[in-house]
């Protein structure tokens, strides 16, 4: 029972990750609380859902779907919402409001095509393409792919799916942040505005090019969601964003490995209090994310930031 | 004639007095109680993010707490409405209390870190581990106390020192002492204002006042779930409508609530999804061109709101 839920920990926990890393580039960034990154998840999940729908192939193809969508819409978000914001009094403050209006919206229009019902995939659809390709190349009975086996413990496909995909995603931003010229400029961008500013860097260019990859991931992490959260309705987002803060929160703002290490953390505590006291699971997040803003406001891996 | 006064005489009566009478003449009268509630709220997250520039954004949790230290005295203790009302805000303060350390943080990290307080309590409440406390999720129902004439008027009474409180603000030193260090807290702390004690100050006066509120809006409807008095929308709206008129002055949450909340009522009555459309691009409507609210029409031409 304890490898179980510590190895679920850590799947779930990659997942999570992925769920809180785009956040993480928005809010360092550009000091930008995307409340509607909830929402972008859930919009993700319909893509999949759509996907499945409209053509009943492998869910997996949603995903660079989805990543293109939203890093378009992400650009073009950015343009309409951020230089004005930003020429406001206190950015950071209204961009909380002005994102929930967002949110309010996505939620909206989603509902008035989509309905409140909940919505789920079958998840032997997930990974459909890699049994085919098994069977084309290597021979063998084509047929659902079975729970997959871990240090002795069976899990569903889906996750170790979704736990594969966000370790990949979290390598290409690891690689797109450090081993790029517009990840260096980001990283410029994300210790000090003003002083990337003064050197010339095209911030608005960097910041805008950030918004639309966090979108993307999200969008990315939000394929998944109906097989790692079982189902999902147009409401999902709101609580996936307040859970997306405690991974970003825990690991540490502007590290995209400190995001990870959050997000498996938060995997782990999250499988052992499903495990031994699930009727307390709800407040975890919550609780967590207090508990890490009061004692270490700079994250697990993080530099000092500010406290007032 | 000193300008408290005159705030007093032609902002709190005329308002008090107004929704004094409208009882007798309007039928609605839950709809006048709520415009006096979100009254109130509005006027709570002005004190605190008005005057000092935190963001409450799980304001919500005060509102709550007060309502099931309503319904605890209630149930457990049979106390009457109006001591239980007061403890009510007792529960408020002393959350808000539990919750001081948050003040270390800064901009979004406090709002964020509020947001979870606030559900960190609805998930305690609503826990079914304390059904015998809090009747968990099942939700409670005061039937013995229900009186919807006197909590009208308590009501009110909360609307009224909520607003002698903000008339206060606006016209001491204390208020202005509270924007110095909104607007730059090493300089207010150079000038000899204690940063610390005047921000916790404020916190708990606007802890208080929702503590209060929600205790009464307990009394007045008399059964509710957790989710009722922890949703959200209580946070959202009194925020909007303060923003909406204009934080920091007396005027702008009435006006906000007013307007907005009269709009949402004339509104609100159809499909909730078009609804919820048609709010949230109001709210971003007005932070992207009205972000310091309705009052800066008003003094973007330099006229003076009190």
């Amino acid at each position: 029972m304890l490898t179980y839920a510590l190895v679920a920990g850590v799947l779930f926990g990659l997942y999570f990750s992925l769920v809180g890393i785009g956040l993480n580039l928005v809010f360092g960034v550009m000091r930008i609380v995307n409340l509607a990154h909830g929402d972008t998840l859930m919009l993700g999940a319909f893509i999949a859902l759509g996907v499945v729908a409209l053509f009943g192939i492998d869910p997996l193809f949603a995903v660079p779907l989805a990543f293109v969508i939203f890093v378009l819409a992400g650009l073009l978000l950015y343009w309409v919402l951020v230089p004005r914001l930003q020429g406001s009094a206190n950015p950071e403050m209204l961009s909380i409001i002005l994102f929930f209006g967002l949110s309010q919206v996505v939620e909206a229009i989603t509902t008035i095509f989509a309905g409140t019902s909940e919505r789920s995939i079958q998840s032997r659809l997930l990974g459909t393409v890699f049994t085919t390709i098994k069977v084309r190349w290597f021979g063998g009975k084509p047929g659902a792919a079975g729970p997959i086996h871990i240090m002795g413990q069976g899990f569903p496909a889906p996750w170790v799916i979704a736990a594969a995909t966000s370790l990949i995603a979290i390598a290409l931003v690891y690689l797109y942040l450090y081993r790029t010229r517009l990840g260096t400029l980001t990283r410029a961008v994300m210790s000090r505005r003003d002083e990337a500013l003064a050197t010339g860097i095209d911030v608005d260019r960097v910041s805008a090019a950030a918004f639309g990859i966090g979108l993307g991931l999200a969008a990315v992490a939000g394929v998944f969601a109906p097989f790692m959260f079982g189902s999902v309705t147009p409401a999902f987002g709101a609580d996936a964003t307040v859970t997306s803060f405690a991974i970003v929160v825990l690991g540490s703002l502007g590290n995209p490995l400190g995001t990870a290490l959050g997000g498996i953390v938060y995997g782990v505590c999250y499988m052992l209090v499903q495990t031994y006291l699930s009727s307390w699971a709800d407040l975890l997040p919550y609780v967590l994310l207090i508990l890490i803003l009061l004692l270490r406001p700079s994250g697990l891996l993080g530099r000092r930031v500010r406290v007032a | 004639m000193p300008s408290a006064v005159k705030h007093t005489l032609f902002i709190l009566l005329p308002l008090i007095v107004v929704f004094a009478v409208l009882p007798g003449v309007y039928q609605n009268h839950l709809l006048l109680f709520n415009f006096v509630i979100f009254l109130t709220l509005a006027q709570g997250v002005n004190i605190i993010y008005g005057f000092t520039g935190y963001l409450p954004f799980g304001y919500v949790g005060f509102f709550g707490a007060g309502a099931y230290g309503f319904a605890i005295m209630v149930m457990h203790l049979q106390s009457p409405a109006l001591p239980a009302v007061l403890v009510a805000g007792i529960v408020g303060v002393l959350l808000g209390l539990l919750l001081t350390p948050l003040l270390r943080l800064s901009g979004a990290y406090f709002a964020i870190a509020n947001l979870a307080a606030s559900l960190a309590v609805l998930h305690f409440v609503a826990n079914p581990a304390l059904e015998s406390i809090t009747k968990g999720p099942y939700g409670v129902s005061l039937t013995g106390t229900f009186n919807p004439t006197l909590a009208y008027s308590s009501a009110l009474a909360v609307l009224a020192l909520t607003l002698v409180g903000v008339v206060y603000l606006k016209n001491s030193g204390f208020g202005l002492a509270l924007q110095a260090v909104r607007e730059d807290a090493v300089s207010a702390a150079m000038a000899g204002v204690n940063v610390v004690k005047m921000r916790v100050i404020a916190w708990l006066v606007s802890a208080l006042v929702a503590g209060l509120a929600g205790g009464i809006y307990a009394w007045y409807v008399s059964v509710f779930y957790p989710d009722n008095v922890f949703s959200g929308e209580f946070s959202i709206f009194a925020i909007v409508f303060a923003l909406f008129g204009g934080v920091a002055t007396i005027t702008g949450p009435i006006v906000g609530v007013i307007i907005l909340y009269g709009i949402y009522n004339l509104i609100g009555f159809t499909t909730p999804q078009y609804f919820q459309l048609i709010y949230g691009l109001l709210i971003m409507g007005l932070v992207l061109f009205l972000p310091a609210g309705l009052v800066s029409l008003a003094t973007r031409r330099g006229w003076h709101v009190p």
